[in-house]
């Protein structure tokens, strides 16, 4: 179960399909609030458009890494190994790279060599694509925070990314994100069924089923949500307690 | 363990700093249990310290490499030889002993007997997860640790059983997940990342520095003895 916390110049924001988005407060406090409600890991996307935005991230990175015991990863704006050693440098324990590698695939080795596969999260963002030039699968890959189509197929793109030495998949379905709709059951069990390595389901939740569903029917490793929590409308604790009830192995709320 | 004497400054313990992976979760989670964590890899310093981190990450052959180019091999077969209580952390647990799978030709610390072995081929490599810690024999690591506690893991290779194991995971199987010998501990997950039973861990090792500290302060003028029975 792993929260996520989308930051931008410094604050926790939420949006709805990657636009209009609210303030949800400092992403260090609610970071120490996940953990003590026993969220298991904990992801930050820098979605800062700003070029000094490194510092803001960094510092995020390093308050974090002061009050929080749990594993936590950051993305958002990461180009090379020296962007990800300063994260890493602080506290952090894995960067995610989503356009960044889909420019330069290079980039998930580099950082595999450097920091282990365990440091390395591939963020996709997928949608669904119908018509004559649609990839295969029916998921083509996103980036630029989901404004730019690539071309590229979803599930060759997820084994390219283990190919080169990425840890997890963090898979994103841009068409649910916001919706509170559930994760895309279809795209999340494609891509899981096709790659080795573990799958984080992210985009969509609106309902603590919405969790369960996303391990049970789309195969997910870990399931990863956002505003459910920020708006204090639910716990990371109940999170758990209902997909313990639903027969998911978690590790108990404390 | 409240019931120790009120010791005049804090227990220093020696995180061994030697340019591999992240050392800042070490520093924060001993500071937060009240000790005060040097990053060093000075034998002065060392010698100065109650206790001894040996972090690690990665591939078991640049672990060794980086550790011999700073000279973390002696400090810590020092450290080992002199009983100061001595914690290894994942690769650094790895490295203490003779030799891993990952890399045949490269020779471990040779501290504890055996070898490090891959992770079974039923399961996902790595394991990075949360998994539940089975107790198998008394430790003061475990001091108010539950048997079935969760901790977090990230390895593809494990130690065999040996007669020094204190804790097992399941994963594909029997897996080392934390060993004792003597003053050397060490443990396979990250107890620095495992959350308050992770804290309750390092705090555990904190209060063994202390008490060794205050014994061999009650022995002032003695060399701490090596080589005693388990704890």
């Amino acid at each position: 179960m792993i929260p996520c916390l989308d930051v931008d110049e410094g604050r926790v924001v939420k949006g709805v399909n990657f636009i209009d988005l609210v303030d949800a407060g400092d992403p260090v406090e609610l970071a120490a609030r996940y953990d003590s409600q026993g969220a298991d890991e904990l992801v930050f996307l820098d979605i800062t458009a700003s070029s000094d935005a490194r510092d803001t991230i960094v510092d995020v990175a390093r308050r974090t890494a002061e009050q929080v015991y749990i594993p936590f990863t950051i993305g958002g704006g990461i180009r090379s190994v020296e962007d990800a050693r300063r994260l890493l440098r602080v506290g952090a324990d894995k960067t995610a790279v989503n356009s960044a590698a889909v420019a330069r695939p290079e980039l998930i080795s580099e950082l595999a060599r450097e920091f282990g596969s365990q440091c390395v999260v591939a963020s996709i963002d997928a949608r669904r694509s119908t018509g004559p030039d649609a990839p295969e699968s029916g998921y083509e890959v996103f980036v630029h925070g989901g404004r730019t189509p690539t071309g590229l197929d979803a599930v060759v793109w997820a084994r390219e990314v283990e190919r080169l030495g990425a840890g997890e998949i963090m898979l994103t379905s841009m068409d649910r994100d916001g919706t509170r709709d559930g994760f895309d059951i279809g795209l999340t069990s494609t891509i899981s069924d096709a790659v080795g390595i573990p799958v984080i389901a992210s985009g969509g939740v609106g309902t603590l089923d919405h969790l369960a569903d996303g391990v049970l029917d789309g195969h997910a490793d870990a399931v990863l949500a956002a505003s459910i929590f920020h708006f204090g409308e639910h716990t990371v604790a109940e999170a758990k307690t209902l997909m313990a009830s639903r027969g998911i192995t978690v590790r108990p709320p404390q | 363990m409240g019931s120790r004497p009120e010791v005049s400054r804090k227990i220093q313990i020696a995180v061994l700093d030697y340019g591999i992976g992240n050392l800042r979760s070490a520093q924060k989670t001993l500071e937060r249990v009240g000790a005060e964590p040097v990053l060093t890899t000075d034998p002065a310093v060392v010698a100065q310290s109650d206790g001894v981190v040996l972090p690690g990450v990665g591939n078991f052959g640049r672990v060794m490499e980086a550790v011999r180019e700073a000279g973390v091999d002696l400090l810590t077969k020092d450290a080992v030889r002199r009983g100061i209580p001595f914690m290894g952390i994942c690769v650094g647990m790895q490295a203490l002993y003779e030799w891993s799978e990952e890399v045949p030709d490269v020779a471990g610390l040779g501290i504890l007997d055996g070898t490090i072995r891959l992770l079974s081929d039923e399961v996902k490599r790595p394991q990075m997860q949360w998994n539940q810690l089975s107790l198998t024999r008394p430790s003061p690591l475990f001091n108010g640790i539950e048997d079935g506690s969760w901790v977090y893991f990230v390895h593809s290779y494990a130690p065999e059983a040996t007669g020094d194991v204190i804790a097992t995971c399941d994963y594909g199987g029997t897996v080392t997940a934390a060993v004792q010998r003597d003053n050397v501990y060490a443990t396979q997950f990250h107890p620095e990342k495992s959350g308050p039973v992770g804290v309750k861990i390092i705090g555990n090792f904190v209060d063994i520095c202390a008490r060794q500290r205050s014994d061999s302060n009650a022995a002032r003028g003695f060399e701490t003895s090596t080589g005693s029975v388990d704890t």
